[in-house]
């Protein structure tokens, strides 16, 4: 795979871990808030790893690609940007971008690159935990016109974090209709505030070992 | 709910009570304690069960003082020495 | 005091310990309630000076191990608030009590941190501070206390790893980077020092008398001297207490900390106090819905 396909990921990983992380300490309740912080930190995780293959290919390495390319050079889909305050929302973007992600990841482990397979397979077995937390919450929530609300509003920008061949098997899977959907491309406001805040303390020394 | 959580640190080794969690059912319980007692890989395995489950024996009766039942119950320093005495004494 | 307490305390001053299911004294409990709330509350106050740092932590490493430590903390809270649950106070009880002014939290965490160096003297430092107090504890008198005790000194001790590491880095680094270890030091110096508490005896000290703490508030500070000084001196930072000396029979000697200082802290007057309860009470009443439907299907 193209190192450019695999930064989209990667951003997409990266952005959302960066977004959940901003949960820690103010979770619903103590026991959520351990849990959700793990998901997070497997996230950056696997965009660490993910960063690192396209590092291979592109001559760098994971922290800079992570942190130094300019706001317009990530790949990031819409969905992992959007800066969402409650819970409700919260939890609607973990349920729809973990089914995305299933269909995506599915279909990294057949590709021809053994390297990207592989991670992929690692990638899928965290993520077996994480989809049975998004389906936990889903269960218990879907009762509960605000999150099914939330759903729904996201629904266009769960479709655009899988290529469009992709879409019909998420809409399957998640039981709505593909509608158009919000494509990767433009950044949101959002997205340069975001990007100004994690990268704030390294640009302050560039260069510099942290 | 009140789970009570119970841990294995290495395989072999006995459950011990770790703590607890409140969770509404079994699978946020699932969800919530492997991470409170297992996101650092240090246990080998954790059994979670409802407080309720859990019936605790605090109280006995020993009246009779049955010490035939106790390591404390017996003197065997005594006749070992007079024991060995004779055994000595023999040969 | 009657009998029953009095072999109560007798019990507990030889070194023996209760369970949550043993008759307890009345003022046993109450302390012992306090104490534990407190230091519940502290661990989830203590998230929040860090936690916007994971934010703008400047690697990936450091925003896991950040991210895994403010979480440690989460999970100490909530290890510690179920002690407390378990003694009787519900813990939306101690939560509104922490957000009245009713309940504390520990002086440390009312102060603002405004530079990576904090993040690194926070870890190396504060954590160091507050370690030395739980290791006070784990021999304490409630057993179910004691217990989770072990599991939170086993995970403050990476904190305290990682804390080194990030100082360790900036002192290794540019001047920029090390002035701004020292001058969170200087910042932090006070509030550290006023950590432990009054130099009370330990014969005044109720917390020893019932034996849920084994150690006094000098004793403890003064292990935190005897352990730390040593290593901020030999990187060549300064400490910004001029009296502060070991003198020739292992005490160390220092200015009196600011007891008012103190005081007017922990009573909720601290520079960032207010916002930081306010904020907690913001998503705390935000997401009432949220514990609503949990509680509705338990």
């Amino acid at each position: 795979m193209r190192a450019n396909a695999l930064l989209a990921i990667a951003d997409d990983e990266l952005i959302l871990g960066w977004r959940d992380s901003e949960w820690t300490g103010i979770a619903p309740t103590l026991e959520e808030d351990v849990a959700f912080s793990s998901i997070a930190q497997n996230e950056i995780g696997h965009a660490r790893a993910l960063y690192a293959l396209a590092a291979a290919e592109l001559g760098s390495d994971a922290d800079a690609l992570a942190f130094d390319r300019e706001p317009d050079e990530y790949r990031c889909a819409p969905l992992v940007e959007l800066h969402l305050l409650d819970w409700a929302h919260t939890i609607a973007r973990r349920y729809l971008y973990e089914e995305a992600d299933r269909v995506r990841v599915a279909a990294l482990k057949q590709d021809e690159d053994a390297e990207l397979a592989g991670l992929a397979a690692k990638i899928d077995r965290e993520e077996t935990y994480h989809r049975l937390h998004a389906e936990m919450w889903a269960a218990r929530l879907s009762g509960e016109p605000r999150f099914r609300d939330a759903v729904e509003e996201l629904w266009p920008y769960a479709l655009g974090v899988l290529a469009p061949e992709q879409r019909d098997e998420l809409a399957r899977r998640v039981g709505l209709d593909v509608v158009d959907a919000r494509e990767r491309g433009e950044h949101s406001e959002e997205f340069a505030a975001l990007h100004d805040e994690m990268t704030e303390v390294r640009r302050s020394a560039p260069g510099a070992q942290w | 709910m009140i789970f009570e959580v119970f841990r294995q640190e290495k395989k072999g080794q006995p459950f011990a009570h770790a703590g607890s969690v409140e969770a509404p059912d079994a699978a946020f319980a699932d969800a919530w304690a492997r991470e409170q007692y297992g996101r650092r890989g240090e246990s080998e395995a954790l059994w979670l069960v409802p407080r309720d489950a859990v019936h605790a024996i605090t109280d006995w009766a020993d009246e009779f003082d049955l010490k035939y039942r106790r390591v404390d119950g017996y003197s065997i320093k005594e006749r070992l020495r007079i024991a060995r005495e004779r055994a000595a004494g023999n040969s | 005091m009657d009998a029953r307490t009095e072999e109560f305390v007798a019990y507990v001053q030889e070194g023996g310990q209760v369970e949550a299911t043993d008759w307890l004294p009345e003022d046993y409990r109450r302390k012992l309630v306090k104490f534990i709330e407190m230091h519940a509350n502290s661990e989830l106050m203590g998230v929040l000076p860090e936690r916007e740092w994971i934010l703008k932590a400047p690697t990936l490493q450091r925003k896991l191990a950040l991210t895994a430590k403010v979480q440690d903390e989460v999970g100490h809270a909530q290890l510690i608030y179920r002690v407390a649950e378990d003694l009787g106070k519900p813990r939306e009880q101690m939560f509104a009590d922490l957000l009245s002014g009713k309940a504390k939290f520990h002086n440390v965490f009312h102060y603002p941190t405004k530079t990576w160096g904090d993040v690194g003297v926070i870890a190396w430092l504060v954590d160091a501070a507050a370690i030395i107090s739980q290791k006070a504890l784990l021999k304490c008198s409630y057993a179910p206390y004691a217990r989770i005790m072990k599991k939170i000194c086993w995970e403050e001790s990476f904190h305290i790893l990682h804390g080194r590491d990030v100082i360790l880095a900036m002192m290794t680094g540019t001047d920029a980077q090390r002035e701004l270890v020292q001058e969170a030091l200087d910042r932090w110096w006070g509030p550290l020092m006023q950590f432990h508490g009054n130099p009370i005896s330990r014969d005044e000290d109720p917390m020893w008398f019932w034996r849920i703490k084994s150690q006094g508030n000098e004793e403890a500070r003064q292990q935190f001297l005897e352990g730390y000084v040593p290593q901020i001196w030999e990187l060549g930072l300064t400490v910004p207490d001029p009296k502060l000396r070991r003198n020739d029979d292992g005490v160390w000697e220092y200015s009196e900390p600011d007891w008012d200082e103190l005081k007017s802290v922990v009573t909720g007057h601290g520079p960032r106090s207010q916002d930081r309860l306010d904020f907690r009470r913001r998503f705390l009443e935000q997401e009432t819905w949220v514990r609503d439907v949990l509680a509705a299907a338990a």
